[in-house]
């Protein structure tokens, strides 16, 4: 009897955790099982999954507070990114170096954010129901308004601009000899030859989720989560239901513009023009893959959806390359953040069931 | 008062029409084309992209919105013209083969879309949007993998140099234009395929007995309100599927009729844009999320495709660069179709706000 209870305890468990995470952890487990057999060095993958996970945790971190004020997955984080190229482009402009540079560009960026995320909110707040279709489209329409921008923009500095016209910024910039691995060098360990832990990419990291943790428990941060869970009992206790999603959009929004910086300073070059067009597509699925719904996330579910996500991006092209073969890691990505993202969609949330 | 308002919401009902006309205007003298170039290759556009824009009529009607997930129809019709072409299968005929091979498996991924979405009930059109991607990846597994490893190909000339996957770029050489020319009709230098029009006018008359039909009118009615249908005992779910099948049939058509235009097809991303320019055309064209017509689409289409046409030209000879223009019709076309959904979110709005009122009134006057 209490191994049929049992049974039916680790089954609900499951369901609870999700079947497509299950598989997706077990797909990668059988990946990193399988590494050594292809040849694939074990050390230097893990080493690419914490770079990795420390250049896009921002990003998926940006998606928490808009899910938690129940404006949904921000399918608009593009905005931010948009924000965060402005003030890194401007820090480069200005010729600021090293940290200088660094949190030049966060303390530039910063207000482009607020102040994006703020008519952003305010466009939200007017069509509830509908964010994020609408969110996603002004996204890419935004990303499209500033391709012209980087066009037309009177920037001069030698290093961003065409060479030959002297005008109009090239679409990627090299961040060598301005802030290139600032943070992640910044007490980086080798563990091995191919295994350097990126302590100061990781600790700002642990800072910001600490930061998150520490507002979504704070006063604000609760009542922003009781305008996500019940709108009806949060106006009903005198809770401003549209301050709270715009302070949750904001939050998202600077979060973004910040996250896009740790991925520039990590990947070593700015990209504009439409490389910022789907950049919300693999942090929406990053948050989902760690067990986040529509309208829950926490910062668990942040930490464990990135490595999930980040750890099968590693590990499929260098494990199925040498297994098929072939390269099929592409394929494996659309299908799985695609599939993640609609799996999310189509579930009954709990909230309202 | 009264007229006052009456002209409000009319440009609130055509905001996004005025604003694209405005511009558009604006461009064409600055474009420098001929008008004869314009109107040229205006009719080429219509006859090559109206068919797609119809597709998304009936989920409108059945209250789903825009159908995003249309690009499975047209990766469909994409898998049609690959099969016709390793077949070696050219002209007419070959037309005729993609779309009977096409309708199959557009009718399978419309019933699987479909149903998905019914299980997306308030939010059909993100998830439609995703299901293009999602299905991208399987149709890329599909044409990269499969081809020429399980399904075989017997035409090399496709096949990519390693043995299988189907080449990036697809020369449709045998099916090139072969619709537009099998009756082309000039009158001072424009271009008239009057066969593409034939096919277009055949799916008006569909659409308006389709309309007529038990079917057409329990869309409309799961359109308006899917309580009352169940009550009224139609199956909605069903209907709902059914719309989104037939909207998935009719974007692989569409996408053939498309590409014999194009004349090659890039095997990978032909489909990629696809949902984007039918949503905007039928959106520019006046239609919201509830109500979509033939007037709509046909409108919509020739405002959509004169902007393309004359704005990249125009943003060269006013910037000096041809990049300028053709980021600016993209942020339009994406600036149209948000534009279009806030203006139809406030209105819904609105509406429900007045509805309160006048219940309110109502209950005073009592």
């Amino acid at each position: 009897m209490n191994t049929t209870d049992m049974h039916k305890r680790i089954k609900e468990a499951a369901a609870d955790f999700g079947w497509p995470r299950i598989i997706i952890a077990l797909f990668l487990a059988v990946l990193f099982i399988l590494a050594p057999f292809v040849k694939v060095s074990i050390a230097s993958s893990l080493s690419d999954i914490i770079n990795r996970f420390g250049m896009n945790a921002l990003l998926v971190l940006a998606m928490v507070p808009m899910i938690q004020s129940g404006c949904g997955l921000n399918f608009g984080l593009s905005l931010g990114v948009i924000a965060g190229l402005l003030g890194s482009t401007m820090a480069v402009q200005f010729g600021l170096t090293g940290w200088a540079g660094l949190f030049g560009a966060i303390a530039l960026s910063t207000p482009f954010a607020v102040v994006l995320g703020w008519l952003y909110a305010k466009l939200l707040n007017r069509v509830k129901g509908e964010e994020m279709t609408i969110a996603m489209y002004v996204g890419f329409a935004a990303v499209m308004f500033m391709s012209i921008m980087w066009l037309i923009l009177p920037y001069s500095s030698t290093n961003m601009v065409w060479g030959y016209e002297g005008k109009g910024l090239r679409t990627t910039i090299t961040l060598d000899g301005y802030w290139n691995r600032q943070l992640s060098d910044f007490l980086a360990v080798r563990l091995s030859d191919n295994f350097v832990f990126p302590t100061g990419l990781i600790l700002f990291v642990a800072a910001s989720c600490a930061v998150m943790w520490l507002f979504l428990r704070s006063k604000t941060g609760t009542a922003m989560t009781a305008v996500g869970s019940n709108p009806d009992f949060a106006r009903a206790s005198g809770i401003d239901i549209n301050k709270m999603r715009t302070t949750s959009v904001v939050m998202s929004t600077v979060f973004g513009a910040v996250g896009i910086l740790l991925y520039q300073q990590s990947f070593g070059f700015i990209q504009l023009y439409t490389a910022p067009l789907y950049m919300a597509f693999p942090a929406v699925a990053a948050i989902l893959i760690g067990g986040a719904s529509i309208n829950k996330a926490s910062i668990v579910q942040v930490v464990v959806g990135t490595i999930l996500f980040q750890g099968i991006l590693t590990m499929t092209p260098s494990v199925i390359n040498s297994l098929l073969q072939t390269d099929m890691s592409e394929v494996i990505r659309i299908v799985l953040s695609n599939g993640m993202i609609l799996y999310a969609l189509t579930r009954k949330s709990k909230v309202t069931r | 008062m009264k007229k006052q308002f009456v002209l409000k919401s009319f440009i609130a009902d055509n905001l996004v029409a005025v604003i694209f006309l405005a511009i558009t205007i604006a461009s064409i003298p600055l474009s420098g084309l001929s008008p004869v170039h314009i109107i040229d290759d205006l009719m080429t556009r219509i006859g090559r992209n109206a068919f797609l824009v119809f597709s998304l009529i009936l989920p409108i009607m059945a209250g789903m919105g825009i159908n995003f997930g249309m690009v499975l129809g047209a990766m469909a019709g994409q898998i049609g013209l690959i099969f016709a072409m390793d077949w070696g299968i050219g002209g007419m005929q070959g037309l005729g083969f993609a779309a009977l091979l096409g309708l199959p498996v557009s009718i399978l991924l419309g019933w699987i879309a479909g149903s998905i979405l019914n299980h997306a009930r308030g939010r059909e059109m993100v998830t439609s949007y995703i299901l293009g991607f999602f299905f991208n990846g399987i149709y890329q597994f599909v044409v990269l993998y499969l081809f020429g490893s399980v399904i075989p190909l017997h035409n090399r000339a496709i096949a990519l140099s390693r043995g299988f996957g189907v080449r990036n770029t697809l020369n449709l050489e045998p099916v090139r234009q072969v619709l537009d020319n099998a009756w082309l009709v000039k009158i001072a230098g424009v271009r008239l395929p009057m066969l593409s029009y034939a096919i277009i006018v055949v799916l008006c008359v569909f659409i308006v007995w389709f309309k007529k039909t038990k079917l057409g009118q329990d869309m409309r009615a799961v359109g308006q309100n899917q309580h009352v249908s169940n009550a009224a005992g139609i199956p909605v779910e069903k209907t709902r599927i059914l719309s989104i099948v037939i909207s998935t049939v009719l974007a692989c058509f569409g996408q053939i009729i498309f590409l014999q235009n194009m004349g090659n097809m890039n095997t990978y991303n032909a489909h990629d844009q696809t949902g984007f320019f039918a949503a905007a055309a039928i959106l520019v064209g006046g239609a919201s999320l509830t109500k979509a017509s033939i007037p709509n689409v046909f409108a919509g289409v020739l405002l959509l495709h004169l902007m393309y046409i004359v704005v990249p030209m125009a943003g060269q000879n006013l910037f000096g660069s041809a990049n300028i223009g053709e980021y600016f019709r993209q942020f339009i076309g994406y600036g149209v179709i948000a534009l279009s959904l806030v203006i139809h979110a406030w209105r819904s709005r609105r509406e429900a706000e007045k509805a309160r009122a006048l219940l309110r009134s109502e209950g005073e006057e009592a």
